[in-house]
Protein backbone atom coordinates (compact mmCIF):
# COMPACT_ATOMS: atom_id res chain seq x y z
CA UNK A 1 0.00 0.00 0.00
CA UNK A 2 1.39 3.38 -0.79
CA UNK A 3 1.46 6.04 1.85
CA UNK A 4 1.08 8.86 -0.64
CA UNK A 5 -1.80 11.31 -0.55
CA UNK A 6 -5.09 10.02 0.81
CA UNK A 7 -7.98 9.80 -1.63
CA UNK A 8 -10.30 11.17 0.98
CA UNK A 9 -9.79 12.86 4.27
CA UNK A 10 -12.65 13.78 6.55
CA UNK A 11 -11.47 16.09 9.31
CA UNK A 12 -13.21 16.98 12.55
CA UNK A 13 -16.66 16.05 11.29
CA UNK A 14 -19.50 16.86 13.66
CA UNK A 15 -23.19 16.35 13.10
CA UNK A 16 -26.17 16.72 15.33
CA UNK A 17 -29.83 16.02 14.75
CA UNK A 18 -31.64 18.54 16.91
CA UNK A 19 -30.14 18.03 20.35
CA UNK A 20 -28.72 14.59 19.60
CA UNK A 21 -25.02 14.56 18.76
CA UNK A 22 -24.52 11.89 16.13
CA UNK A 23 -20.86 12.63 15.38
CA UNK A 24 -18.27 14.55 17.37
CA UNK A 25 -14.94 15.51 15.86
CA UNK A 26 -14.61 12.37 13.75
CA UNK A 27 -11.69 11.76 11.38
CA UNK A 28 -11.46 9.34 8.51
CA UNK A 29 -8.94 8.83 5.75
CA UNK A 30 -8.79 6.46 2.84
CA UNK A 31 -5.83 5.59 0.59
CA UNK A 32 -5.78 4.24 -2.95
CA UNK A 33 -5.91 0.47 -3.23
CA UNK A 34 -7.07 -0.21 0.29
CA UNK A 35 -10.22 -1.44 1.95
CA UNK A 36 -11.09 0.46 5.09
CA UNK A 37 -13.59 -1.17 7.42
CA UNK A 38 -15.83 1.14 9.40
CA UNK A 39 -17.09 -0.60 12.50
CA UNK A 40 -19.30 0.21 15.44
CA UNK A 41 -22.55 -0.51 17.21
CA UNK A 42 -25.85 0.46 15.74
CA UNK A 43 -26.01 4.17 16.47
CA UNK A 44 -22.24 4.53 16.70
CA UNK A 45 -22.42 7.00 13.85
CA UNK A 46 -20.99 4.99 10.98
CA UNK A 47 -24.02 5.38 8.73
CA UNK A 48 -24.19 9.10 9.37
CA UNK A 49 -20.48 9.52 8.63
CA UNK A 50 -20.81 7.61 5.39
CA UNK A 51 -23.95 9.47 4.38
CA UNK A 52 -22.07 12.74 4.80
CA UNK A 53 -19.37 11.52 2.44
CA UNK A 54 -21.99 10.25 -0.03
CA UNK A 55 -23.87 13.55 0.01
CA UNK A 56 -27.04 12.14 1.54
CA UNK A 57 -26.51 14.19 4.72
CA UNK A 58 -24.42 17.27 5.38
CA UNK A 59 -22.13 17.87 8.33
CA UNK A 60 -22.63 20.72 10.79
CA UNK A 61 -18.92 21.11 11.20
CA UNK A 62 -15.66 19.83 9.75
CA UNK A 63 -14.15 19.57 6.31
CA UNK A 64 -13.75 17.01 3.56
CA UNK A 65 -10.73 16.76 1.27
CA UNK A 66 -10.77 14.75 -1.94
CA UNK A 67 -7.34 14.26 -3.51
CA UNK A 68 -5.96 17.00 -1.28
CA UNK A 69 -8.56 19.58 -2.31
CA UNK A 70 -11.18 20.78 0.11
CA UNK A 71 -14.64 20.10 -1.32
CA UNK A 72 -18.27 20.73 -0.49
CA UNK A 73 -20.58 17.76 -0.90
CA UNK A 74 -24.16 18.95 -0.80
CA UNK A 75 -25.97 16.13 -2.58
CA UNK A 76 -25.34 12.70 -4.15
CA UNK A 77 -24.55 14.29 -7.50
CA UNK A 78 -21.76 16.36 -5.92
CA UNK A 79 -20.27 13.20 -4.44
CA UNK A 80 -20.44 11.53 -7.83
CA UNK A 81 -18.64 14.44 -9.44
CA UNK A 82 -15.72 13.80 -7.07
CA UNK A 83 -15.68 10.11 -8.00
CA UNK A 84 -17.43 8.94 -4.84
CA UNK A 85 -20.01 6.21 -5.39
CA UNK A 86 -22.13 4.45 -2.82
CA UNK A 87 -23.61 0.99 -2.84
CA UNK A 88 -26.45 0.81 -0.41
CA UNK A 89 -27.50 -2.04 1.78
CA UNK A 90 -30.84 -2.39 0.11
CA UNK A 91 -30.35 -3.15 -3.53
CA UNK A 92 -30.73 0.21 -5.18
CA UNK A 93 -32.00 -0.83 -8.58
CA UNK A 94 -35.29 -0.32 -10.38
CA UNK A 95 -36.69 -3.83 -10.74
CA UNK A 96 -38.85 -2.87 -13.69
CA UNK A 97 -35.88 -1.84 -15.84
CA UNK A 98 -33.17 -3.90 -17.50
CA UNK A 99 -29.48 -3.94 -16.64
CA UNK A 100 -28.33 -1.24 -19.09
CA UNK A 101 -31.15 1.07 -17.99
CA UNK A 102 -30.14 0.61 -14.37
CA UNK A 103 -26.45 1.03 -15.11
CA UNK A 104 -27.01 4.36 -16.79
CA UNK A 105 -29.84 5.54 -14.56
CA UNK A 106 -29.64 9.29 -14.13
CA UNK A 107 -26.70 9.41 -16.54
CA UNK A 108 -28.30 8.14 -19.73
CA UNK A 109 -26.36 8.48 -22.94
CA UNK A 110 -28.42 10.58 -25.28
CA UNK A 111 -28.45 12.78 -28.31
CA UNK A 112 -30.78 15.78 -28.05
CA UNK A 113 -32.74 13.99 -25.35
CA UNK A 114 -33.13 10.80 -27.37
CA UNK A 115 -31.72 7.70 -25.74
CA UNK A 116 -28.74 6.06 -27.40
CA UNK A 117 -30.06 2.63 -26.58
CA UNK A 118 -27.57 0.59 -28.56
CA UNK A 119 -24.56 2.48 -27.24
CA UNK A 120 -25.79 2.02 -23.68
CA UNK A 121 -26.42 -1.67 -24.21
CA UNK A 122 -22.97 -2.24 -25.67
CA UNK A 123 -21.23 -0.25 -22.99
CA UNK A 124 -23.20 -2.02 -20.26
CA UNK A 125 -22.24 -5.40 -21.67
CA UNK A 126 -18.59 -4.36 -21.69
CA UNK A 127 -18.80 -3.02 -18.15
CA UNK A 128 -20.37 -6.22 -16.87
CA UNK A 129 -17.96 -8.52 -18.68
CA UNK A 130 -14.97 -6.49 -17.49
CA UNK A 131 -15.96 -7.44 -13.95
CA UNK A 132 -16.73 -11.00 -15.00
CA UNK A 133 -20.41 -10.57 -14.29
CA UNK A 134 -22.75 -12.87 -16.10
CA UNK A 135 -26.44 -12.05 -16.32
CA UNK A 136 -29.14 -14.00 -18.16
CA UNK A 137 -29.72 -11.38 -20.83
CA UNK A 138 -29.22 -7.63 -20.89
CA UNK A 139 -32.86 -7.23 -21.88
CA UNK A 140 -34.39 -8.98 -18.90
CA UNK A 141 -35.76 -6.95 -16.02
CA UNK A 142 -33.46 -6.95 -13.02
CA UNK A 143 -36.25 -8.01 -10.63
CA UNK A 144 -36.06 -11.41 -12.30
CA UNK A 145 -32.39 -11.76 -11.34
CA UNK A 146 -30.84 -13.16 -8.16
CA UNK A 147 -29.70 -10.94 -5.31
CA UNK A 148 -26.09 -11.57 -6.23
CA UNK A 149 -26.59 -10.68 -9.87
CA UNK A 150 -28.35 -7.51 -8.85
CA UNK A 151 -25.65 -6.54 -6.37
CA UNK A 152 -23.06 -7.13 -9.10
CA UNK A 153 -24.99 -4.77 -11.38
CA UNK A 154 -25.00 -2.19 -8.56
CA UNK A 155 -21.27 -2.54 -8.19
CA UNK A 156 -20.58 -2.36 -11.88
CA UNK A 157 -22.75 0.76 -12.05
CA UNK A 158 -20.85 2.26 -9.13
CA UNK A 159 -17.45 1.72 -10.70
CA UNK A 160 -18.33 2.46 -14.29
CA UNK A 161 -18.15 6.24 -14.11
CA UNK A 162 -14.52 6.97 -13.30
CA UNK A 163 -14.94 6.08 -9.65
CA UNK A 164 -12.06 6.43 -7.21
CA UNK A 165 -13.85 5.99 -3.92
CA UNK A 166 -16.40 3.27 -3.34
CA UNK A 167 -18.57 3.18 -0.24
CA UNK A 168 -20.21 -0.16 0.47
CA UNK A 169 -22.87 -0.30 3.15
CA UNK A 170 -23.38 -3.94 4.15
CA UNK A 171 -22.81 -5.03 0.55
CA UNK A 172 -23.31 -8.72 1.26
CA UNK A 173 -26.11 -8.50 3.82
CA UNK A 174 -28.80 -9.54 1.38
CA UNK A 175 -26.74 -12.26 -0.30
CA UNK A 176 -26.18 -15.98 0.04
CA UNK A 177 -22.71 -17.42 0.65
CA UNK A 178 -21.87 -18.16 -2.95
CA UNK A 179 -23.06 -14.74 -4.01
CA UNK A 180 -21.11 -13.01 -1.22
CA UNK A 181 -17.96 -14.73 -2.46
CA UNK A 182 -18.58 -13.38 -5.91
CA UNK A 183 -18.94 -9.85 -4.54
CA UNK A 184 -15.72 -10.29 -2.51
CA UNK A 185 -13.83 -11.37 -5.62
CA UNK A 186 -15.11 -8.30 -7.35
CA UNK A 187 -13.83 -6.12 -4.54
CA UNK A 188 -10.35 -7.68 -4.70
CA UNK A 189 -10.37 -6.87 -8.40
CA UNK A 190 -11.38 -3.25 -7.79
CA UNK A 191 -8.77 -2.88 -5.07
CA UNK A 192 -6.07 -3.99 -7.47
CA UNK A 193 -7.28 -1.29 -9.87
CA UNK A 194 -6.40 1.30 -7.22
CA UNK A 195 -9.83 2.21 -5.91
CA UNK A 196 -10.26 3.12 -2.28
CA UNK A 197 -13.07 1.17 -0.70
CA UNK A 198 -14.95 1.93 2.50
CA UNK A 199 -16.60 -1.18 3.84
CA UNK A 200 -19.33 -1.10 6.43
CA UNK A 201 -20.38 -4.43 7.84
CA UNK A 202 -21.61 -6.16 10.97
CA UNK A 203 -19.95 -9.39 9.98
CA UNK A 204 -16.70 -9.21 11.92
CA UNK A 205 -15.31 -12.26 10.19
CA UNK A 206 -15.87 -10.69 6.80
CA UNK A 207 -14.34 -7.40 7.94
CA UNK A 208 -11.32 -9.16 9.39
CA UNK A 209 -10.61 -11.03 6.19
CA UNK A 210 -11.27 -8.30 3.70
CA UNK A 211 -10.11 -5.02 5.15
CA UNK A 212 -6.61 -3.55 5.32
CA UNK A 213 -7.41 -1.06 8.02
CA UNK A 214 -10.28 -0.47 10.38
CA UNK A 215 -11.84 2.57 11.97
CA UNK A 216 -13.95 1.94 15.03
CA UNK A 217 -16.59 4.45 16.09
CA UNK A 218 -18.44 4.54 19.36
CA UNK A 219 -20.97 7.09 20.53
CA UNK A 220 -20.16 9.24 17.51
CA UNK A 221 -16.41 9.47 18.28
CA UNK A 222 -13.29 7.79 16.90
CA UNK A 223 -12.10 4.90 19.06
CA UNK A 224 -9.17 3.80 16.97
CA UNK A 225 -7.91 3.69 13.40
CA UNK A 226 -5.34 0.99 12.80
CA UNK A 227 -4.18 -1.86 10.62
CA UNK A 228 -6.61 -4.73 10.83
CA UNK A 229 -3.84 -7.32 11.25
CA UNK A 230 -2.57 -5.71 14.44
CA UNK A 231 -5.48 -7.25 16.25
CA UNK A 232 -7.20 -10.54 16.78
CA UNK A 233 -10.85 -10.71 15.89
CA UNK A 234 -11.79 -10.87 19.56
CA UNK A 235 -9.82 -7.74 20.32
CA UNK A 236 -11.68 -5.85 17.62
CA UNK A 237 -14.98 -7.07 18.99
CA UNK A 238 -14.06 -5.95 22.50
CA UNK A 239 -13.10 -2.49 21.24
CA UNK A 240 -16.44 -2.19 19.47
CA UNK A 241 -18.22 -3.16 22.66
CA UNK A 242 -16.18 -1.16 25.17
CA UNK A 243 -15.59 1.85 22.95
CA UNK A 244 -11.98 2.06 24.22
CA UNK A 245 -8.78 1.44 22.26
CA UNK A 246 -6.43 -1.39 23.29
CA UNK A 247 -2.90 -2.40 22.27
CA UNK A 248 -2.87 -4.92 19.46
CA UNK A 249 -1.47 -8.28 20.47
CA UNK A 250 -0.35 -9.26 17.01
CA UNK A 251 3.23 -8.49 15.98
CA UNK A 252 3.43 -5.73 13.44
CA UNK A 253 4.58 -7.26 10.20
CA UNK A 254 5.26 -5.45 6.99
CA UNK A 255 2.28 -3.19 7.39
CA UNK A 256 2.71 0.44 8.31
CA UNK A 257 1.74 2.00 11.59
CA UNK A 258 -1.21 4.34 11.46
CA UNK A 259 -0.43 8.02 11.66
CA UNK B 1 -43.31 -22.87 -23.40
CA UNK B 2 -40.85 -20.10 -24.10
CA UNK B 3 -43.09 -18.73 -26.80
CA UNK B 4 -46.04 -18.77 -24.42
CA UNK B 5 -44.03 -16.78 -21.90
CA UNK B 6 -43.26 -14.22 -24.57
CA UNK B 7 -46.91 -14.02 -25.47
CA UNK B 8 -47.90 -13.41 -21.87
CA UNK B 9 -45.66 -10.41 -21.54
CA UNK B 10 -47.00 -8.79 -24.70
CA UNK B 11 -49.77 -6.77 -23.18
CA UNK B 12 -50.47 -5.00 -26.47
CA UNK B 13 -51.12 -8.24 -28.29
CA UNK B 14 -53.57 -9.42 -25.65
CA UNK B 15 -55.55 -6.26 -25.49
CA UNK B 16 -55.75 -6.00 -29.28
CA UNK B 17 -57.03 -9.58 -29.40
CA UNK B 18 -59.76 -8.69 -26.91
CA UNK B 19 -60.71 -5.62 -28.95
CA UNK B 20 -60.83 -7.59 -32.21
CA UNK B 21 -62.94 -10.28 -30.55
CA UNK B 22 -65.38 -7.64 -29.34
CA UNK B 23 -65.56 -6.13 -32.80
CA UNK B 24 -66.32 -9.54 -34.29
CA UNK B 25 -69.04 -10.26 -31.76
CA UNK B 26 -70.65 -6.86 -32.19
CA UNK B 27 -70.60 -6.98 -35.97
CA UNK B 28 -72.19 -10.43 -35.89
CA UNK B 29 -74.89 -9.28 -33.48
CA UNK B 30 -75.80 -6.16 -35.40
CA UNK B 31 -75.47 -5.25 -39.08
CA UNK B 32 -75.21 -1.58 -38.11
CA UNK B 33 -72.04 -1.90 -36.08
CA UNK B 34 -69.59 -2.22 -38.95
CA UNK B 35 -71.12 0.54 -41.09
CA UNK B 36 -68.99 3.48 -42.13
CA UNK B 37 -71.29 5.88 -40.33
CA UNK B 38 -71.09 4.03 -37.05
CA UNK B 39 -67.33 3.56 -37.29
CA UNK B 40 -66.84 7.29 -37.88
CA UNK B 41 -69.08 7.95 -34.93
CA UNK B 42 -67.11 5.54 -32.77
CA UNK B 43 -63.82 7.19 -33.66
CA UNK B 44 -65.19 10.60 -32.81
CA UNK B 45 -66.55 9.29 -29.53
CA UNK B 46 -63.28 7.70 -28.60
CA UNK B 47 -61.09 10.68 -29.47
CA UNK B 48 -61.57 12.82 -26.34
CA UNK B 49 -61.07 9.98 -23.86
CA UNK B 50 -58.17 8.61 -25.91
CA UNK B 51 -56.26 11.92 -25.85
CA UNK B 52 -56.79 12.19 -22.10
CA UNK B 53 -55.79 8.56 -21.66
CA UNK B 54 -52.42 9.19 -23.35
CA UNK B 55 -51.56 11.75 -20.68
CA UNK B 56 -53.06 9.64 -17.93
CA UNK B 57 -50.96 6.65 -19.01
CA UNK B 58 -47.77 8.68 -18.56
CA UNK B 59 -48.94 9.84 -15.14
CA UNK B 60 -49.90 6.33 -14.02
CA UNK B 61 -46.63 4.81 -15.31
CA UNK B 62 -44.83 7.38 -13.15
CA UNK B 63 -46.74 6.00 -10.16
CA UNK B 64 -49.13 8.96 -9.89
CA UNK B 65 -52.68 9.83 -10.87
CA UNK B 66 -54.35 12.88 -12.37
CA UNK B 67 -57.98 13.34 -11.37
CA UNK B 68 -58.17 16.88 -12.68
CA UNK B 69 -58.07 16.32 -16.46
CA UNK B 70 -61.86 16.63 -16.94
CA UNK B 71 -61.95 19.95 -15.10
CA UNK B 72 -58.83 21.22 -16.85
CA UNK B 73 -60.48 20.29 -20.14
CA UNK B 74 -63.53 22.35 -19.19
CA UNK B 75 -61.39 25.30 -18.06
CA UNK B 76 -59.49 25.27 -21.35
CA UNK B 77 -62.73 24.99 -23.30
CA UNK B 78 -64.37 27.96 -21.61
CA UNK B 79 -61.16 29.97 -21.99
CA UNK B 80 -61.44 29.40 -25.73
CA UNK B 81 -65.18 30.16 -25.73
CA UNK B 82 -64.84 33.32 -23.65
CA UNK B 83 -62.02 34.70 -25.82
CA UNK B 84 -63.92 34.03 -29.04
CA UNK B 85 -67.06 35.57 -27.53
CA UNK B 86 -64.94 38.67 -26.88
CA UNK B 87 -63.78 38.89 -30.45
CA UNK B 88 -60.37 37.29 -30.18
CA UNK B 89 -58.97 35.50 -33.22
CA UNK B 90 -59.89 31.76 -32.91
CA UNK B 91 -56.28 30.68 -33.46
CA UNK B 92 -55.12 32.85 -30.58
CA UNK B 93 -58.05 31.59 -28.50
CA UNK B 94 -56.95 28.01 -29.20
CA UNK B 95 -53.38 28.80 -28.16
CA UNK B 96 -54.66 30.51 -25.01
CA UNK B 97 -56.75 27.43 -24.24
CA UNK B 98 -53.67 25.24 -24.60
CA UNK B 99 -51.70 27.61 -22.38
CA UNK B 100 -54.42 27.52 -19.72
CA UNK B 101 -54.48 23.71 -19.60
CA UNK B 102 -50.69 23.53 -19.57
CA UNK B 103 -50.56 26.07 -16.74
CA UNK B 104 -53.11 24.15 -14.67
CA UNK B 105 -51.08 20.97 -15.17
CA UNK B 106 -47.92 22.81 -14.15
CA UNK B 107 -49.64 23.96 -10.96
CA UNK B 108 -50.50 20.30 -10.25
CA UNK B 109 -46.85 19.37 -10.67
CA UNK B 110 -45.63 22.20 -8.44
CA UNK B 111 -48.14 21.38 -5.69
CA UNK B 112 -47.15 17.71 -5.80
CA UNK B 113 -43.38 18.29 -5.76
CA UNK B 114 -42.91 21.53 -3.81
CA UNK B 115 -45.83 21.05 -1.45
CA UNK B 116 -45.20 17.31 -0.97
CA UNK B 117 -48.91 16.68 -1.54
CA UNK B 118 -49.82 13.21 -2.84
CA UNK B 119 -50.97 13.32 -6.50
CA UNK B 120 -54.42 12.01 -5.61
CA UNK B 121 -55.03 14.92 -3.22
CA UNK B 122 -53.36 17.61 -5.33
CA UNK B 123 -55.28 16.73 -8.48
CA UNK B 124 -58.51 16.23 -6.51
CA UNK B 125 -58.04 19.83 -5.39
CA UNK B 126 -57.41 20.92 -8.97
CA UNK B 127 -60.55 19.03 -10.05
CA UNK B 128 -62.55 21.45 -7.92
CA UNK B 129 -60.46 24.54 -8.64
CA UNK B 130 -60.42 24.24 -12.44
CA UNK B 131 -64.13 23.39 -12.65
CA UNK B 132 -64.94 26.26 -10.33
CA UNK B 133 -62.81 28.66 -12.39
CA UNK B 134 -64.64 27.53 -15.53
CA UNK B 135 -67.95 28.44 -13.86
CA UNK B 136 -66.55 31.74 -12.58
CA UNK B 137 -65.29 32.77 -16.03
CA UNK B 138 -68.57 31.95 -17.75
CA UNK B 139 -70.91 32.76 -14.84
CA UNK B 140 -72.39 29.38 -15.68
CA UNK B 141 -73.42 30.11 -19.27
CA UNK B 142 -72.30 28.25 -22.37
CA UNK B 143 -70.76 30.18 -25.26
CA UNK B 144 -71.47 29.23 -28.84
CA UNK B 145 -68.42 28.63 -31.00
CA UNK B 146 -69.27 28.79 -34.70
CA UNK B 147 -65.76 29.59 -35.92
CA UNK B 148 -64.88 27.59 -39.05
CA UNK B 149 -61.55 26.52 -37.49
CA UNK B 150 -63.30 24.66 -34.67
CA UNK B 151 -66.13 23.34 -36.82
CA UNK B 152 -63.50 21.92 -39.14
CA UNK B 153 -61.71 20.20 -36.25
CA UNK B 154 -64.95 18.79 -34.88
CA UNK B 155 -66.82 17.73 -37.97
CA UNK B 156 -64.69 17.47 -41.09
CA UNK B 157 -62.87 14.57 -42.62
CA UNK B 158 -59.47 14.33 -44.21
CA UNK B 159 -59.01 11.43 -46.61
CA UNK B 160 -62.24 9.89 -45.35
CA UNK B 161 -61.25 9.91 -41.70
CA UNK B 162 -62.64 12.31 -39.10
CA UNK B 163 -60.21 15.07 -38.04
CA UNK B 164 -60.31 14.16 -34.30
CA UNK B 165 -58.77 10.82 -35.25
CA UNK B 166 -55.70 12.64 -36.58
CA UNK B 167 -55.38 14.40 -33.24
CA UNK B 168 -55.44 11.01 -31.54
CA UNK B 169 -52.82 9.57 -33.88
CA UNK B 170 -50.46 12.53 -33.53
CA UNK B 171 -50.86 12.63 -29.74
CA UNK B 172 -50.16 8.93 -29.32
CA UNK B 173 -47.24 8.96 -31.74
CA UNK B 174 -45.67 11.88 -29.89
CA UNK B 175 -46.27 10.44 -26.42
CA UNK B 176 -44.96 7.01 -27.44
CA UNK B 177 -41.77 8.49 -28.88
CA UNK B 178 -41.37 10.49 -25.69
CA UNK B 179 -41.91 7.50 -23.42
CA UNK B 180 -39.89 4.88 -25.24
CA UNK B 181 -37.11 6.79 -26.93
CA UNK B 182 -36.15 9.73 -24.74
CA UNK B 183 -34.34 10.28 -21.47
CA UNK B 184 -37.56 11.79 -20.08
CA UNK B 185 -39.49 8.58 -20.77
CA UNK B 186 -36.78 6.45 -19.22
CA UNK B 187 -36.96 8.62 -16.11
CA UNK B 188 -40.75 8.26 -15.97
CA UNK B 189 -40.37 4.47 -15.89
CA UNK B 190 -37.62 4.69 -13.26
CA UNK B 191 -39.67 7.00 -11.04
CA UNK B 192 -42.66 4.67 -11.36
CA UNK B 193 -40.48 1.63 -10.69
CA UNK B 194 -38.86 2.96 -7.52
CA UNK B 195 -38.90 6.65 -6.79
CA UNK B 196 -36.38 6.40 -3.96
CA UNK B 197 -33.86 4.62 -6.17
CA UNK B 198 -34.43 7.14 -8.96
CA UNK B 199 -33.67 9.98 -6.57
CA UNK B 200 -30.61 8.21 -5.15
CA UNK B 201 -29.26 7.67 -8.63
CA UNK B 202 -29.47 11.34 -9.44
CA UNK B 203 -32.63 11.50 -11.55
CA UNK B 204 -34.19 14.97 -11.11
CA UNK B 205 -37.40 13.38 -9.86
CA UNK B 206 -39.22 16.59 -8.97
CA UNK B 207 -38.40 18.32 -12.23
CA UNK B 208 -39.57 15.29 -14.23
CA UNK B 209 -42.79 15.05 -12.20
CA UNK B 210 -43.60 18.67 -12.95
CA UNK B 211 -43.12 17.87 -16.64
CA UNK B 212 -45.37 14.80 -16.35
CA UNK B 213 -48.33 16.70 -14.88
CA UNK B 214 -47.75 19.65 -17.19
CA UNK B 215 -47.95 17.24 -20.13
CA UNK B 216 -51.20 15.80 -18.78
CA UNK B 217 -52.66 19.31 -18.46
CA UNK B 218 -51.52 20.18 -21.98
CA UNK B 219 -53.17 17.05 -23.39
CA UNK B 220 -56.39 17.88 -21.53
CA UNK B 221 -56.32 21.22 -23.36
CA UNK B 222 -55.75 19.45 -26.69
CA UNK B 223 -58.82 17.34 -25.92
CA UNK B 224 -60.66 20.59 -25.13
CA UNK B 225 -59.96 21.92 -28.63
CA UNK B 226 -61.42 18.77 -30.18
CA UNK B 227 -64.41 18.88 -27.85
CA UNK B 228 -65.15 22.55 -28.57
CA UNK B 229 -65.15 21.65 -32.25
CA UNK B 230 -67.52 18.75 -31.76
CA UNK B 231 -69.99 20.59 -29.52
CA UNK B 232 -69.69 24.00 -31.23
CA UNK B 233 -70.14 25.32 -27.71
CA UNK B 234 -68.32 25.51 -24.39
CA UNK B 235 -70.64 24.55 -21.54
CA UNK B 236 -68.64 24.89 -18.27
CA UNK B 237 -70.10 21.63 -16.98
CA UNK B 238 -68.70 19.68 -19.93
CA UNK B 239 -66.73 16.44 -19.52
CA UNK B 240 -67.61 15.81 -15.90
CA UNK B 241 -66.28 12.48 -14.72
CA UNK B 242 -64.34 11.95 -17.93
CA UNK B 243 -61.11 11.60 -15.92
CA UNK B 244 -62.45 8.30 -14.59
CA UNK B 245 -63.05 7.10 -18.15
CA UNK B 246 -59.48 8.02 -19.06
CA UNK B 247 -58.14 6.19 -16.00
CA UNK B 248 -60.33 3.20 -16.84
CA UNK B 249 -59.00 3.15 -20.42
CA UNK B 250 -55.44 3.08 -19.11
CA UNK B 251 -56.21 0.31 -16.63
CA UNK B 252 -58.15 -1.81 -19.13
CA UNK B 253 -55.16 -1.41 -21.45
CA UNK B 254 -53.07 -3.20 -18.84
CA UNK B 255 -50.93 -0.37 -17.47
CA UNK B 256 -50.22 -1.25 -13.86
CA UNK B 257 -51.50 1.10 -11.20
CA UNK B 258 -48.39 0.37 -9.17
CA UNK B 259 -46.36 2.31 -11.73
CA UNK B 260 -43.31 1.53 -13.80
CA UNK B 261 -44.92 -0.95 -16.15
CA UNK B 262 -47.10 -0.95 -19.21
CA UNK B 263 -46.91 0.83 -22.53
CA UNK B 264 -48.80 3.91 -23.62
CA UNK B 265 -50.40 2.52 -26.80
CA UNK B 266 -52.50 0.00 -24.84
CA UNK B 267 -54.40 2.94 -23.34
CA UNK B 268 -55.67 3.75 -26.84
CA UNK B 269 -56.96 0.20 -27.25
CA UNK B 270 -58.47 0.44 -23.77
CA UNK B 271 -60.31 3.59 -24.77
CA UNK B 272 -61.56 1.83 -27.91
CA UNK B 273 -62.86 -1.11 -25.89
CA UNK B 274 -64.79 1.22 -23.59
CA UNK B 275 -66.25 3.12 -26.54
CA UNK B 276 -67.20 -0.15 -28.21
CA UNK B 277 -69.07 -1.30 -25.13
CA UNK B 278 -71.08 1.92 -25.05
CA UNK B 279 -71.61 2.04 -28.79
CA UNK B 280 -72.35 -1.69 -29.13
CA UNK B 281 -74.93 -1.74 -26.36
CA UNK B 282 -76.60 1.35 -27.82
CA UNK B 283 -76.91 -0.35 -31.18
CA UNK B 284 -78.25 -3.51 -29.58
CA UNK B 285 -80.83 -1.37 -27.78
CA UNK B 286 -79.62 -2.27 -24.28
CA UNK B 287 -80.28 0.32 -21.60
CA UNK B 288 -77.42 2.69 -20.90
CA UNK B 289 -77.77 1.80 -17.22
CA UNK B 290 -76.28 -1.59 -17.98
CA UNK B 291 -73.35 0.02 -19.79
CA UNK B 292 -71.99 1.41 -16.57
CA UNK B 293 -72.33 -1.96 -14.89
CA UNK B 294 -70.51 -3.66 -17.72
CA UNK B 295 -67.67 -1.13 -17.86
CA UNK B 296 -67.24 -1.52 -14.12
CA UNK B 297 -66.97 -5.28 -14.50
CA UNK B 298 -64.54 -4.94 -17.41
CA UNK B 299 -62.20 -2.75 -15.34
CA UNK B 300 -62.07 -5.27 -12.51
CA UNK B 301 -61.69 -8.25 -14.83
CA UNK B 302 -58.89 -6.50 -16.75
CA UNK B 303 -56.85 -5.98 -13.59
CA UNK B 304 -57.65 -9.48 -12.37
CA UNK B 305 -56.36 -10.97 -15.66
CA UNK B 306 -53.27 -8.81 -15.35
CA UNK B 307 -52.63 -10.18 -11.86
CA UNK B 308 -53.01 -13.72 -13.18
CA UNK B 309 -50.43 -12.99 -15.84
CA UNK B 310 -47.89 -11.61 -13.40
CA UNK B 311 -48.31 -14.38 -10.83
CA UNK B 312 -47.98 -16.97 -13.59
CA UNK B 313 -44.34 -15.96 -14.04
Amino acid sequence: MNKAAPLVEMRSISKHFGGVRALTDVHLDLFPGEVLGVLGHNGAGKSTLIKILAGAESANDGSIFVGGQEVTIADPNDARRFGIETIYQELALCGNLDAPANLFMGRELHKWGFLRQRAMKEEAEQALSRLNIRIPSPESEVRLMSGGQRQCISISRAVHFDTRILIMDEPTAALGMEESRKVMDLIEELKSQGLGIIWISHDIHEVYNFTDRITILSGGRNVITADTRKFLQDEIVSMIISGRPIEGSMPEGSSHAPA
Amino acid sequence: MLRLEGLKSRSLLWIVLVAVLMMAILSLSSPYFMTLGNMTNLMKQVSIVAILAAGQAVVIISGGIDLSVGSILALSAVTIGWLIENGVDPRIAAIAGLAMGTFAGWINGMVITRGRIPPFIATLGMLGIARGMALVITKGVSYQVLEPLFLFIGNSKIAGLPVPLYFVVVVFAAVMIMMHMTVFGRHVYAIGGDERVARLEGIPVDRQKVKIYTLSGFLAAVAAIVLVGRLAATPPSVAQGIELQAIAAVIIGGVSFVGGRGIVITALVGAFIMAMITNGLNILGISSFYQQVLIGIVIIVAVWLDNLKSTAR
